[in-house]
């Protein structure tokens, strides 16, 4: 009666007060527990996993901190150039290299640039390199890593060796040759999403192929498989959702990481291209200057940090709460 | 026995890897950079006959099909063991052999750090778990985790300078290998030590405070092993028990981290190395890239391949080493 809850995913399509879709046991209930059993996180009886792992994931000061920074971060993105003064491809003839002020939040840079306006156009597309990113790797990770384990010997064999061998190739090189060469067009950050998706996804596809190893010979995917269901949809429905929460703290990890290459390739100025801007070409162009005129390195190197640490919070919260052997313990 | 021909045949499939990776870097470079570029075509005093002739000489020139001088790369590299040379005649072998001394004069004394400094840290936090001095050294790794290289070492360098200002000294040095120094007994060494410091904080703050992460959810796992309790039940000290048999199956793990993370710390300190002024392999990667030169890069290439391979093989034999169970087998 007390059937455990295994899987988000796994329980989509069951209500959550399973009595009354079962009427063989119906005469057996006391009636007066339906309406308790209903609002079930009241009692602490029948909570739903989603549930758990948010209480334990909102528990830790960690999460928190993550959560809220976050969002704030988000704000900063989103309104933030309604709320600044001045345009990212402005020049202000009368301010070059000025101090932050009224009139400049964050100070100008030798162009006359307003550094708070080029900070928060940074930020947007560091943000959407990075969960692009990270959204484009976990998908492809989770594919070629469930097919290499579900296809077994032949394809699995191939799909590994491949993993392999964009191991060995230095990833950071092959970009920064390819982006070399097509520096000028006009969309950089595109060319930057793809290549960097196409380099970081095979230590995830490697750890997925080992966890859903066991799955693939398990008696309902081998009944999915007898009837006639596609492979696709046998992969993509009965399998990927078993590693959902290992996608899931992967995602926060590879938002990170990404951010990262992002920022590193600009900073060299191989990323992202000229007329775009980003935290890292701004961190590249501030680098000279920081002795001398420090605001022009310092907020939009504050602004990366702030949302490198909101993240990697979130995502150690979040491994805690999911992690069922997590040492992060007490009553759910 | 049987280890050595298990060995034998994951050098020989690292190889392939290896040969595989190095073409397809060699194919890719040559496709999209240009070693025109590197030379001023608009200058009128260029005799571009010339350029053109030297580019063919060091099998570089464009227009040249790409098979042909792939052919000609492998034929030098495997029969003569030379590496090619720069547009502008510099011979890479002898390039990279220097940039190479200087990537492990960099890197050396940080590495160690890390690694010694990361396994105690995260030692420690992990006894301590949830009293407040965890907190505290979790709170700062989380913060060095968050901080990307670029931030610190140029954060560092800020500070540098305003002690500096402050003190009228030149404590800290933060520019290049070497710098001018009295000439005293042992003043080029103190020298030396100067220079190394800024850059070998940049570099082993970031990895250490990842190796004590790893370390200490390592050490939580095995402090709380049926083992230790046994140890602590018949009798042993709390601290030798954490050290012999909680501390010394959580570094195991750790082992195959840290080989991988040795590998990737000589093309990795590009960072360090662009902010403070080293010229070693991590910069030549990129200045390679950036002056046109194909024959540089796909070195490059191949020796951060190399250094991953190696990482790989050194994480199977230190743990050999650490492991008794693995030599056992």
């Amino acid at each position: 009666m007390t059937e455990p809850n295994f899987s988000a995913a796994g329980a989509t399509n069951r209500p959550e007060g399973s009595t009354s879709t079962a009427p063989a046991t119906g005469p057996q209930l006391d009636p007066d527990l339906d309406p308790a059993e209903a609002e079930a996180p009241a009692s602490g009886k029948r909570l739903s996993r989603n549930r758990l792992i948010w209480r334990r994931f909102w528990r830790s000061t960690g999460g928190k901190i993550g959560v809220i920074g976050l969002a704030l971060v988000l704000l900063l993105a989103i309104v933030g150039p309604s709320l600044a003064r001045w345009d990212y491809w402005v020049v202000d003839d009368n301010a070059f290299l000025s101090p932050p002020s009224a009139d400049h939040w964050f100070g100008t840079n030798q162009g006359g640039f307003d550094i708070f306006a080029m900070t928060v156009e940074g930020l947007r597309k560091s943000m959407v390199i990075g969960f692009m990113v990270a959204a484009i790797v976990e998908i492809l990770a989770a594919l070629i890593g469930a097919s290499a384990a579900y296809f077994g010997k032949r394809v699995g064999a191939i799909l590994q060796w491949i993993t392999d061998l964009l191991l060995v190739i230095p990833s950071f090189l092959i970009i920064a040759i390819i982006s070399q060469h097509t520096a000028g067009s006009r969309n950089s950050t595109w060319m930057l999403i793809i290549l960097l998706s196409a380099f970081s996804w095979m230590i995830s596809a490697r750890v997925i192929r080992a966890m859903t190893l066991s799955l693939v010979s398990l008696d309902y995917v081998t009944a999915a498989k007898f009837m006639s269901v596609p492979s696709f949809v046998v992969i993509v429905k009965h399998v990927i959702p078993n590693v959902a929460s290992y996608l899931i703290i992967d995602f926060t990890l590879g938002v990170v990481s990404a951010i990262l290459g992002e920022t590193t390739l600009s900073f060299f100025g191989f990323g992202v291209q000229k007329p775009e801007t980003s935290l890292g070409t701004l961190l590249g162009d501030g680098m000279g200057s920081a002795t001398t005129s420090p605001w022009v390195f310092l907020f939009p190197a504050g602004v990366l940090v702030i949302l490198l640490l909101c993240v990697n919070f979130m995502g150690d919260a979040l491994r805690d709460a999911i992690d069922p052997s997590s040492k992060s313990g007490g009553a759910a | 026995m049987f280890v050595l021909r298990y060995l034998a045949r994951r050098i020989v499939n690292y190889a392939i890897l290896l040969f595989i990776a190095v073409s397809l870097g060699y194919l890719v470079a040559s496709a999209a950079l240009d070693p025109r570029n590197a030379f001023d075509w608009t200058n009128p005093n260029l005799n571009k006959a010339a350029v053109n002739a030297s580019l063919t000489q060091y099998n570089i020139n464009p227009d040249t099909s790409i098979w042909l001088r792939y052919g000609r790369w492998l034929r030098m590299v495997f029969l003569h063991w030379n590496w090619g040379w720069t547009p502008r005649g510099e011979a890479i072998n002898s390039l990279i052999a220097t940039r190479i001394g200087v990537s492990v004069r960099l890197v050396t004394i940080g590495t160690i750090l890390s690694l010694v400094g990361g396994v105690a840290v995260g030692a420690w936090s992990a006894v301590r778990q949830y009293h407040w001095s965890d907190r505290i050294v979790s709170f700062i790794c989380m913060l060095l985790i968050s901080t990307p290289t670029m931030v610190l070492a140029v954060v560092m360098q800020l500070g540098a300078t305003r002690f500096n200002q402050a003190t009228g000294t030149q404590f800290f040095q933060f520019i290049g290998e070497t710098g001018q120094h009295p000439s005293y007994f042992g003043a080029g060494l103190i020298d030396r030590l100067q220079h190394l410091l800024l850059p070998t904080i940049s570099l082993a703050a970031l990895s250490m405070a990842t190796y004590s992460r790893y370390q200490r959810n390592l050490m939580l796992d095995t402090l709380g092993a049926d083992y230790v309790r046994t140890a602590r039940a018949k009798g042993l000290r709390k601290s030798r028990a954490i050290r012999h048999h909680a501390l010394r199956n959580a570094i195991i793990p750790m082992a195959t981290y840290f080989a991988f993370g040795v590998a990737q710390v000589f093309v990795g300190a590009t960072i360090t190395e662009q902010v403070y002024g080293w010229n070693g392999m991590g910069l030549y990667s990129v200045t390679s890239i950036q002056q046109q030169d194909i024959n540089g890069t796909v070195a490059v290439v191949a020796f951060s391949g190399v250094c991953v391979l190696a990482g790989a093989l050194l994480s199977d034999i230190l743990i050999a080493a650490i492991d008794p169970r693995v030599r056992a087998r």
